[in-house]
């Protein structure tokens, strides 16, 4: 079972029905104990960092993500659900920026680069160990975000650039992310999320 | 590697059937909605645009449903637009599936919205969809409404300046001149919007041969949509991306199975 979390950020149902394709059941869910409980949490987000943490807050959602990593259980971020995972986020901050969840050290800030949001497919440059981009190692993925993750965090990275090179995408043990959405990415996209379900 | 362009089909909906005209007018049924999505999506397109025309409620109900029913089977982004006119309403279809909305004529007539909108839900789900057309305004282009019928009075590059400050993600410009004529995307146009703006420019209105899509990545655009040249077969969109990759543009080819 893979439990999509729902603090009112975005639309979840392609979400759910891109997970479905896995073959694992999909919930779509706010409660803690279903959240808790599932073989795999995922935490989706569009729209900004401080409005991403106040719904998450909502719910409890920091709290369920830390509960879910020190018990071993795995958490994938998506987008805004990567870049709360970092201590901080600067994005529309002008008093030092936003606190985050504050698994993974350091901030994400606004992108450099001419033409923003970064929109539309890109390639990762993925480590050849990695799990989640097996099979799909020179596929493009969706993004849409301004913002970023520039330094290092986790076990292995996927990079991407824009203007700049950004992290895209991070596999910690316990916790993945990536900054594009798979569940907009076509067949690339879906058979990303079959390698991390199948890791459940 | 970089960014790829990004080509976007779409499709004019009314009433739950895909038409699609020539300047606005003349329709001909071009086939069931959901089923070219789907067929768009496995051909390649990276993105996939509804427009919805219907006059009617009970049309809109039904483009709400076509957006669900589409949401369910296609996992490439899909945008909205047509008759949106509050916060209230991006809700609904966001909740329906779609992953961005158009706005256009209720952002001329109230451009708070804008920023209500890109408050809500963030400018990355708001495009402004800009119909111009050649005229004797500031800067030679002009807003209209109403598909292409009326001129409003308002400078477009203007609009696009202003719009971009109140918070939208995107711009959608369209060719009033152009639309469904096949006889290239208006290129100073293109140019003109790209020097004052700095989100991605989406190049709509008049695609025909397949050079006229590298002149609007030339002009500036980030993406390039076409409706009628895809619908009638004139072009598969793996034709459009062949030939942009071979002249070295960044497309995204084909997902492996």
């Amino acid at each position: 079972m893979i439990a999509i979390l729902d603090y009112g950020s975005g639309n979840l149902r392609s979400a759910e029905r891109a997970f479905a394709t896995s073959g694992l059941d999909v919930v779509v869910t706010s409660d803690r104990d279903s959240a808790l409980e599932a073989d795999g949490l995922v935490v989706p987000g569009v729209g900004a960092f401080a409005a991403c943490m106040k719904g998450l807050n909502a719910v409890d959602g920091a709290a369920i993500i830390r509960e879910r990593i020190s018990k071993e259980r795995p958490v994938l971020g998506i987008c805004i659900g990567m870049q709360i995972l970092f201590s901080k986020g600067t994005e529309h901050s002008e008093n030092g920026g936003h606190t985050g969840v504050g698994i993974w050290p350091g901030e994400v800030s606004l992108l450099s680069a001419p033409i923003l949001p970064h929109m539309g497919w890109n390639s990762v440059k993925s480590d050849s160990s990695s799990l989640l981009f097996q099979g799909v190692e020179d596929e493009s993925f969706y993004f849409v975000h301004s913002y970023a993750a520039k330094t290092a965090v986790g076990k292995l990275q996927g990079w991407t650039t824009h203007g700049e090179e950004f992290l895209s995408a991070v596999e910690d043990g316990y916790v993945c992310a990536t900054q594009f959405h798979p569940e907009k990415s076509g067949a690339a996209g879906l058979a990303l999320i079959k390698n991390w379900s199948k890791s459940l | 590697m970089t960014l790829s362009v990004r080509i976007i089909a779409c499709l004019d909906v009314t009433d739950g059937r895909v038409v699609k005209g020539v300047n606005f007018t003349n329709l001909v049924d071009a086939g069931d909605p959901v089923e070219m999505a789907a067929l768009y999506g496995a051909e390649g397109a990276d993105e996939l645009t509804f427009l919805d025309i219907s006059a009617s409620v009970i049309g809109r109900e039904t483009t709400l449903d076509i957006v669900r029913r589409t949401a369910e089977q296609v996992f490439i982004p899909l945008t909205v637009g047509g008759g949106i006119r509050s916060v209230e309403d991006v809700d609904r279809l966001l909740r329906a599936g779609a992953d961005k909305v158009s706005i256009n004529t209720a952002a001329i007539a109230r451009p708070e919205l804008i920023a209500e909108i890109a408050d809500r839900f963030g400018s990355q789900v708001l495009v402004l969809s800009v119909d111009a057309r050649r005229a004797r305004t500031d800067s030679g282009f002009e807003v209209t409404t109403h598909g292409g019928r009326e001129g409003v009075g308002i400078d477009a590059l203007a609009w696009v300046e202003k719009a971009c400050a109140l918070g939208v993600g995107e711009i959608l410009l369209n060719s009033m001149d152009a639309d469904g004529t096949r006889a290239g995307y208006d290129i100073g146009m293109i140019t003109a919007v790209r020097e004052v703006s700095k989100v991605p420019l989406i190049a709509s209105g008049g695609a025909g041969s397949l050079e006229d899509f590298s002149a609007a990545l030339d002009a500036g655009a980030d993406a390039l949509l076409a409706a009628s040249v895809f619908h009638f077969g004139i072009h598969r969109i793996g034709d459009v991306k062949s030939y942009l990759d071979s002249h070295k543009y960044p497309v995204r080819m084909q997902a492996a199975k």
